[in-house]
């Protein structure tokens, strides 16, 4: 079931150096109990793109055009104080280094059990009755509900984050970065219980990450940002073996597999572009080993190549698997 | 080197850039020059010397054309007398902050640098002198050395030193924790080096905008100093003529044109060193820079 | 192959910082036993990698190597003699042969500095030049090791007007000026957008093959560490648990926890129902260290005897070498 649906998002930051779209027009659609990874690199505008969804751009941002459909109603048309109202209950975000967010010398379970007073008209008595489940959810133990933030380690207090992102079943959970700063075993126990609550409570996950190797392990799509714009869609599978794209297979073989060949692993060459003056055609074209003068003044539409692959390239090669 | 050049030139162009856009530090830059025109080159455009005791009609005569602020207890020009004040009351408030910088800051950056049981020792010391009562000890430092122009610059620069060395302390502190500090022990460097080399130039834009908010409380114990007649009497500052004016009786015949000028200047030039201070602050300082 | 850089039973201890009421009634100062009996030799134009988690204690050996950091006991020997403490002529002559690369190119250069100076610094501070003109041409050179050209460019810039990569590279050139026998690189592209990780890595081999610098290569990453390097050494809370060459480590380690750490590493692939082993918890802080093997509590495998004894790096082939009493291969197959 279609959950969460960004049609021609555009999102704009007004700066000192002119007009920056850190977002320009992306497409995507995300299912019920679906995780879908928005991966790219820093500046790409995947943070940017959270946050429109979330509504809580900052004051130098706006949403220029586009929809942005929650169960079928268009969340840009909400008045501010209705998004709040529905921020909890529908959208909620895990941000990166999230745990750092907990007020230091309030109980954790406390902070929490606001959250839903706040959001589902429930008295002190039920709403820790509720973070006891949330903790037992998230694989805390339910009594360390009364214990101080500095008494939890990091990957505790980022389970504490997600318990609250939880807090009030919310139909979508946005992870930005959720692991970035966690140690890799952490990680993988943070990644396997978010995979754990897509399945179990249904849960719609945007995770948005740097990092594409993590992805393969938990997202059942990948669209894959550049400059703004997706530059390639489709399952996980179609993205890490089928890509099309060359900044995709740059991006994948960026990193070193253990079970593949010993051999040193592609950079891109250049810097991302400036957005405020981005380069004609392909966004990319400046840093592709491919790019033809098509590419320096055509911008490439999307190829559907099936199956919800898509790519926007001139030069799509057939790459043999 | 020129290249060098072409980077300070550019980064000091920047400073100007933001410097321009602050009201506060624009007001403070005008009010300043205008006292340090008045220092620099108003004896030049004046025809009487300071010294010229006039005849008994001319004690503690009102502002006319000839004398536009009066005359004051001994006949003398107010204004000629004001002007060559300007002189004195600047010199012993730039010369004594530099003094404080200059101790304030070494010491501020030894103890934060070195820490464990120098810094200690070097806090304690520091401490003594936070909390030691000023102006009593300037008195008392004042009276044993003699009230000669320079003890004054000395005193003053003794006093006011510690909270320089508090704040140069608390930024080396965290300058100190910088990787860039191993880096530079990693190379074998020795302390001296990263000292002078790494930890001044990321203290100086703080010690710099600390320093003209001494210059302002040295310009206050300067006048305070001199009007409870600790001052120089072979070098009149604004804070003599104020002692002069209240010894004489200029308050009570009403004689304003000898109490007033010397008073608003010293307001003047704090105020115009703190603004400058403040909005230094607010550049040099970029956490700041939002408020 | 000859060892340049040689530690036997290294150990550094830090004073815990406990509470205050604590310092004040506590009779014994806790120790924090940040490494504890490390041995290791890394041999000319090797790359060695030192491998573990956050609190593992590889950032101190990295920097116990270089004098950074005072060691408790043990011994280090560069080429063979014993590393000089202090800041006398003979710890200089050694600071210019064993150099550092950091782990944030934002943080260890001097934002106040232009590329020409942070780069001639390391020969400025050893009196190694006479004049400006020859510091350019030294700057340039390395500069152009570095993979910074055309270098006239850089040269005067600040940090803040380079990117991550260029700055990285800035410090990389700062550290081959002295011509360097020895260099550790703690982290050194894990702030680093991931398309330009590979030339910093490219770099550091390429210096490695041409210069014959050997290389301690300090990383959270398993997988970069087999990407570049000869040997690994895995670490966990102060001490090596396994060791061996890459391929070894990475196909056939026999430590639960190396083969916890592969198991969850992320890759370039579709690993949904990969078979892992993740392990409960977290590294505990290495103030109150378990009896037995420090590995105990989280050990998937642990026996009695786990708990009373430790096990200490024993050789199972030869050159693997592993700090347990059960060694075996406990996953089959790759995803």
């Amino acid at each position: 079931m279609e959950m969460l649906s960004v049609r021609n998002l555009v999102t704009q930051f007004s700066i000192k150096a002119g007009q920056v779209k850190a977002v320009d027009g992306i497409s995507f659609t995300l299912n019920e109990g679906e995780t879908l990874g928005l991966v790219g690199e820093s500046g790409c505008g995947k943070t940017t793109t959270a946050l429109s969804i979330a509504g809580l751009l900052p004051s130098e941002g706006r949403v220029v055009s586009g929809e942005i459909l929650l169960s079928g109603i268009d969340l840009l048309t909400l008045s501010q104080e209705e998004l709040r109202k529905r921020r909890w209950k529908d959208i909620s975000v895990i941000f990166q280094g999230a745990m750092n967010a907990l007020n230091p010398v309030m109980k954790v379970g406390d902070q929490i059990t606001e959250v839903i007073m706040l959001h589902d008209n429930k008295n002190y008595q039920e709403a820790r009755k509720q973070v006891r489940e949330l903790f037992s959810l998230v694989e805390i133990d339910p009594d360390r509900i009364d214990g101080y933030p500095h008494e939890f380690s990091g990957g505790m207090k980022q389970r504490v984050m997600i318990a609250m992102a939880l807090a009030c079943r919310p139909k979508i959970v946005i992870g930005d970065e959720p692991t970035t700063a966690l140690d890799v075993m952490v990680q993988a126990q943070i990644l396997n219980l978010l995979e754990r609550l897509c399945r179990d409570i249904k849960m719609g996950l945007l995770l948005i990450t740097h990092d594409l190797s993590v992805l393969g392990e938990i997202a059942d799509k990948v669209a894959v940002m550049y400059a703004g714009k997706i530059v390639e869609m489709g399952s996980t599978e179609d993205i890490l073996t089928q890509y099309r794209h060359p900044y995709t297979e740059k991006l994948v073989h960026s990193f070193p597999d253990i079970y593949g060949k010993r051999e040193m692993v592609s950079s891109i060459p250049g810097d991302p572009p400036n957005l405020i003056d981005p380069p004609s055609g392909c966004r990319f074209h400046p840093r592709c080993s491919l790019a033809t003068i098509r590419c320096r003044t055509e911008e490439p539409g999307y190829i559907d190549l099936g199956g919800g692959h898509i790519t926007a390239c001139h030069e799509i090669r057939g790459y043999e698997k | 080197m020129k290249e060098t050049h072409a980077i300070r030139r550019r980064k000091a162009g920047q400073f100007m850039d933001s410097f321009r856009k602050n009201r506060m530090g624009m007001t403070g830059a005008i009010m300043l020059c205008f006292f340090l025109i008045m220092a620099v080159a108003g004896p030049l455009l004046l025809p009487y010397n300071a010294m010229d005791f006039g005849v008994a009609d001319d004690v503690f005569a009102p502002p006319s054309r000839e004398h536009i602020l009066g005359q004051d207890d001994m006949g003398r020009d107010v204004l000629r007398a004001l002007i060559s004040g300007a002189r004195i009351s600047l010199s012993v408030g730039i010369l004594s902050t530099l003094i404080s910088m200059v101790a304030g800051t070494f010491l501020g950056i030894v103890a934060g640098y070195s820490g464990g049981k120098i810094d200690v020792l070097m806090m304690r010391f520091t401490d003594v002198f936070l909390v030691l009562p000023w102006l009593p000890l300037m008195l008392i430092l004042a009276a044993v050395l003699g009230s000669s122009i320079w003890n004054i610059i000395l005193v003053i620069g003794l006093t006011s030193w510690a909270g320089t060395a508090r704040v140069v302390r608390a930024q080396t502190l965290t300058v100190k924790e910088r990787q860039f500090i191993e880096r530079a022990r990693a190379i074998g460097a020795g302390n001296g080096y990263i000292m002078t080399r790494h930890i001044l130039p990321n203290v100086f834009p703080l010690v710099f905008a600390n320093t003209i908010l001494v210059s302002a409380v040295a310009i206050i114990s300067e006048t305070t100093l001199s009007f409870l007649g600790m001052g120089d009497t072979l070098h009149p500052s604004w804070g003599m003529m104020l002692h002069y004016a209240f010894e004489s009786g200029a308050a009570s015949i009403g004689a304003y044109w000898f109490l007033l000028p010397p008073g608003l200047c010293v307001v003047g030039v704090v105020l115009s060193f703190t603004f400058l201070g403040y909005a230094f602050d607010e550049i040099l300082n970029p956490k700041l820079k939002k408020r | 192959m000859k060892s340049v850089m040689e530690a036997s039973a290294l150990h550094v201890h830090f004073k815990a910082r406990g509470s205050f009421i604590q310092e004040i009634f506590s009779n014994h100062q806790k120790k924090v036993k940040a490494v504890d009996g490390v041995n290791i030799q890394i041999g000319e134009g090797e790359i060695f990698s030192l491998v573990g988690e956050s609190g593992s204690g590889k950032t101190t050996v990295g920097k116990a190597l270089l004098a950074l950091e005072h060691k408790t006991s043990g011994s280090i020997l560069f080429n063979g003699e014993e590393i000089p403490s202090g800041t006398g002529k003979s710890s200089r002559r050694f600071r210019q042969k064993a150099q550092m690369i950091f782990q944030d190119p934002y943080q260890s250069l001097n934002p106040r500095d232009i590329v020409l100076d942070i780069v001639g610094e390391p020969l400025v501070v050893n009196n190694l030049i006479k004049t400006s003109a020859e510091k350019r041409e030294r700057v340039i050179e390395a500069l152009g090791w570095a993979g910074l050209r055309p270098q006239e460019e850089y040269l005067y810039r600040l940090p803040h007007e380079l990117s991550g990569g260029q700055r990285q590279r800035v410090a990389i050139a700062a550290a081959l000026i002295l011509n360097p026998q020895f260099i550790v690189a703690d982290e050194p592209v894990s702030m680093l957008d991931v398309s330009i990780r590979a030339d910093i890595l490219r770099l550091m081999v390429e210096m490695r093959d041409r210069l014959g610098i050997s290389y301690l290569f300090i990383t959270h990453d398993l997988s970069l560490a087999w990407l570049i390097s000869d040997r690994i050494a895995i670490m966990y809370l102060g001490k090596i648990m396994e060791i061996g060459s890459s391929e070894l480590i990475v196909g056939s380690s026999l430590h639960p926890y190396t083969q916890a750490l592969i198991s969850v590493m992320p890759l370039p692939r579709v690993t949904k129902n990969k078979k892992r082993l993740i392990l409960k918890g977290e590294t505990p802080d290495p103030i109150d260290l378990p009896v037995g093997c420090r590995f105990n509590p989280r050990c998937p495998v642990v026996q009695d005897i786990c708990r009373r004894q430790e096990p200490e790096l024993a050789e199972v082939t030869p050159g693997h070498q592993v700090a347990c009493h059960f060694p075996k291969k406990l996953l089959v197959g790759a995803p």
